[in-house]
């Protein structure tokens, strides 16, 4: 029997749902335009630019050091990261050499942001399958990083703190005192986490099997960073081509394995963050334990002139792979700066997974590929 | 079994008044009596889920409004003024509605489903002898009431003419009406085994022999089931997928603002209290003391110890047993995530509704055997 209504007789419309930019779970001024047969979502169409700042415009008239602070402005939520990810591309153009001291540290700040910027993606995530508590609890001791951070250079969350060819402040020893301690709380805070959202069976419900992301799919759309490590691909920059000092340190790369459902869906990729989080306890630990003496500084020139040519240099941010383009003239002003911003390529794998679940399940599945508008839009 | 219309009318029945008159004072003083009640609720409910949430999530709650330190900041009794600041601010808010919207009906709705919760009271005991008005099918006539909210909510989220209104809607009516037939499956139980559809009856019966959670497994099922359900029928988290805020905005009351809201806000403080009062009248005993639980075997304590009964103490108990129950709803908002459509009504159809029917005619079985 065929129960399907003849369309001739019933006049069936798609609603189109304007979901953002001003809706609370777009993460900022996300606008999606969801085509929707009752709850069941046919086509997204996710529509970006409403926080475009001309990042790669500005950068044309900056010199070197005054793109710091607007990498910083990019994902705000993991700044370092930006700086990180521009000052080795710089450095990497003027072929420098770095003090230890240096790597160390920016290791050091880098795993405690991406510690950070975690902690946002999972409370985040909680709110968007509607539990409150475990996103304050996460903003709770993300407060505790950003206090590190404060100490550490004043500011609490666009930090201008890694410069090309150094950081601007020294760590103290009370730093690295406060770092073990809020390490030592920390985790034991990732197991109440466990014990309050990820072993839930509401959750677990709501996240596996929900917008499973294949390998395949997630490797052609470029999604990369935990998003792509939650479809099971081990690939982690810090692993694969490791930058700064990585090479030197001892953690594993976590991948999705599909332990409540099927490899690479939701829960996948939140799990993923919450054992990386782990391994960057890991890596501090040993970056604390074997920091060198030295200098903060590399002896630069007084104004950066790199030669002409140009470089393109990749870092594994808390998003996934920033990459770095920079053409250089000869002059104290990038020609051309290109970022490969990764929330960007994660973001369009969306329609791709998203289409075909219910309203609720697009938004788990925007929430678990965790992205920043300001660095979508740049 | 007296009640306070007919004391109403008893007592004024000496005076030369006018018959109409008296039926007008009964209606009204009832009615007063009524929503200060529910006024009273909302301001301590709202103040105790906000306190409650606080410290679960690490933090004071509201601690800078008292009630006399408006001016100046000056902290007094941890933020006691502030759902009375709320209030005021509801109430002197413009009360806006959209262009497009269908005007009267979008005025028309926050009263619907005011007046459910409003009549539900006139039915619910407050203690021994303390009823608006005694039915002798009390349990019914108060999951009729309860059920004449959802059109109130239908009809809020259509006339709002907004997208997530409209979902928030049709979430709500799909929800609520599901979920009314494991609470009225559940509530059978009691009036099977105790033969009353009359409150008053269903609490003797209790005081005669036992609480009804503990007359038999399939009471205290019958008591989980009840209790999820309300859960649900109160719109609140983990089944708070009507007003679902982090993917509908604000559900069926997006459009809504100042005293209409507020309205939304009263009867849902109203209706949490409505069932906590019901599950504690059908399965805690209502207004018993549960001091009449303890049986200690070698021990015959005294009835003189008895004394914390009555209709006084009654009030005391009732209020406990359903700010009990009322903690355990916020304890759910605030540690459970949110379950999606098709899972929440999986949950009913499938899991409730079936256990519930499969309790009324195992709990008959077990009424002809023992």
């Amino acid at each position: 029997m065929d129960t399907a209504l003849d369309k001739s007789i019933v006049n069936i419309d798609e609603m189109v749902l304007n979901m953002g930019p001003q809706h609370p779970s777009t993460h900022g001024v996300l606008r999606l335009k969801l085509h929707t047969d009752g709850e069941v979502v046919s086509k997204i169409e996710p529509i970006i630019g409403y926080l475009h700042r001309c990042f790669e415009k500005h950068c044309e008239y900056l010199s070197y050091e005054q793109i710091v602070p607007f990498t910083d402005r990019c994902d705000y939520l993991a700044s370092m990261h930006m700086d990180h990810a521009y000052s080795i591309a710089v450095e990497k153009l003027l072929d420098i050499e770095l003090p230890e001291r240096v790597e160390y540290i920016r290791v050091i700040v880098a795993e405690l942001q991406r510690i950070a910027s975690h902690l946002v993606a999972i409370g985040t995530f909680g709110l968007d399958v509607g539990a409150i508590t475990p996103f304050t609890w996460t903003i709770r001791d993300r407060e505790r990083v950003l206090d590190l951070f404060e100490a550490l250079c004043g500011a609490r969350l666009l930090y201008n703190y890694i410069w090309p060819g150094g950081v601007s402040h020294d760590l103290s020893p009370k730093f690295i005192q406060r770092t073990h301690e809020f390490l030592d709380y920390f985790e034991t805070q990732i197991l109440e986490y466990n014990e309050l959202l990820t072993g839930n069976k509401i959750f677990i419900e709501r996240t596996a099997d929900v917008g499973v992301m294949p390998a395949d799919v997630a490797i052609n759309f470029g999604v990369t960073g935990p998003s792509l490590r939650g479809s099971g691909v081990d690939y982690d920059l810090r692993k694969t081509q490791p930058y700064s000092i990585y090479d030197k340190f001892d953690f594993n790369v976590p991948v999705g394995e599909g332990t409540m459902g099927t490899i690479g869906d939701c829960w996948d990729r939140y799990w993923v963050r919450m054992v990386e989080m782990e391994e960057s306890i890991k890596i501090i630990r040993q970056a604390m334990a074997s920091l060198p003496n030295g200098d903060v500084h590399a002896a630069m020139p007084k104004k950066i002139r790199p030669a002409k040519g140009d470089v393109y240099s990749r870092y594994e941010s808390a998003r996934g792979d920033v990459g770095i383009f920079i053409q250089s003239n000869g002059k104290n002003v990038p020609l051309r700066l290109k970022m490969r911003s990764p929330a960007f390529c994660n973001l369009s794998v969306l329609s791709e997974i998203g289409e075909g679940w219910m309203i609720s399940d697009v938004i788990t599945i925007l929430g678990s590929l965790d992205i920043v508008l300001g660095e979508i839009d740049r | 079994m007296t009640s306070i219309v007919k004391s109403i009318i008893d007592s004024f029945q000496s005076f030369p008044i006018d018959p109409f008159l008296l039926a007008v004072l009964a209606i009204l003083i009832p009615g007063i009596i009524i929503f200060l009640i529910m006024a009273v609720n909302a301001l301590i409910a709202v103040y105790f889920e906000r306190k409650v949430s606080a410290f679960m999530q690490d933090r004071l709650g509201p601690m800078e409004v008292g009630i006399f330190g408006f001016k100046g900041g000056k902290k007094f009794w941890g933020g006691i003024g502030q759902t009375f600041a709320d209030a005021i601010k509801l109430l002197a808010k413009e009360d806006i509605i959209p262009n497009d919207a269908d005007k009267f009906l979008m005025v028309l709705a926050p009263f619907i489903i005011f007046t459910g919760a409003f009549l539900t009271f006139i039915g619910l005991p407050m203690s021994d002898s303390l009823v608006i008005s005694n039915f002798n099918i009390g349990i019914f006539y108060i999951i009729a009431m309860s059920s004449v909210g959802v059109i109130g909510i239908i009809l809020a989220g259509w006339s709002s003419n907004n997208k997530w209104s409209l979902y928030g809607a049709m979430r709500a009516a799909a929800q609520m009406i599901s979920y009314e037939i494991p609470i009225a499956l559940s509530l059978i139980l009691v009036v099977l085994v105790s033969g009353h559809l009359d409150i008053y009856g269903i609490v003797q019966w209790q005081s005669e022999n036992r609480w009804f959670i503990l007359h038999s497994p399939f009471a205290a099922l019958g008591f989980v089931i009840y209790f999820v359900s309300v859960v649900a029928e109160t719109n609140r988290t983990p089944f708070d997928i009507p007003e679902a805020e982090s993917e509908l905005v604000a559900g069926w009351m997006t459009e809504y603002s100042g005293f209409r809201w507020a309205l939304f806000f009263l009867s849902e403080y109203a209706n949490m209290l409505i069932v906590a009062f019901v599950a504690s009248i059908v399965f805690l005993g209502g207004w018993l003391s549960p001091l009449q639980l303890i049986d200690l075997p070698f021990f015959d304590i005294p009835d003189s110890w008895m004394f914390l009964d009555g209709t006084i103490f009654g009030i005391f108990w009732l209020f406990i047993k359903a700010v009990i129950l009322i903690f355990c709803m916020m304890w759910f908002r605030w540690t459970f995530p949110r379950l999606r459509v098709d899972q929440l009504m999986y949950v009913c159809w499938k899991i409730f509704i079936p256990f519930a029917l499969a309790n009324v005619i195992l709990i008959s079985i077990w009424e002809l055997i023992f």
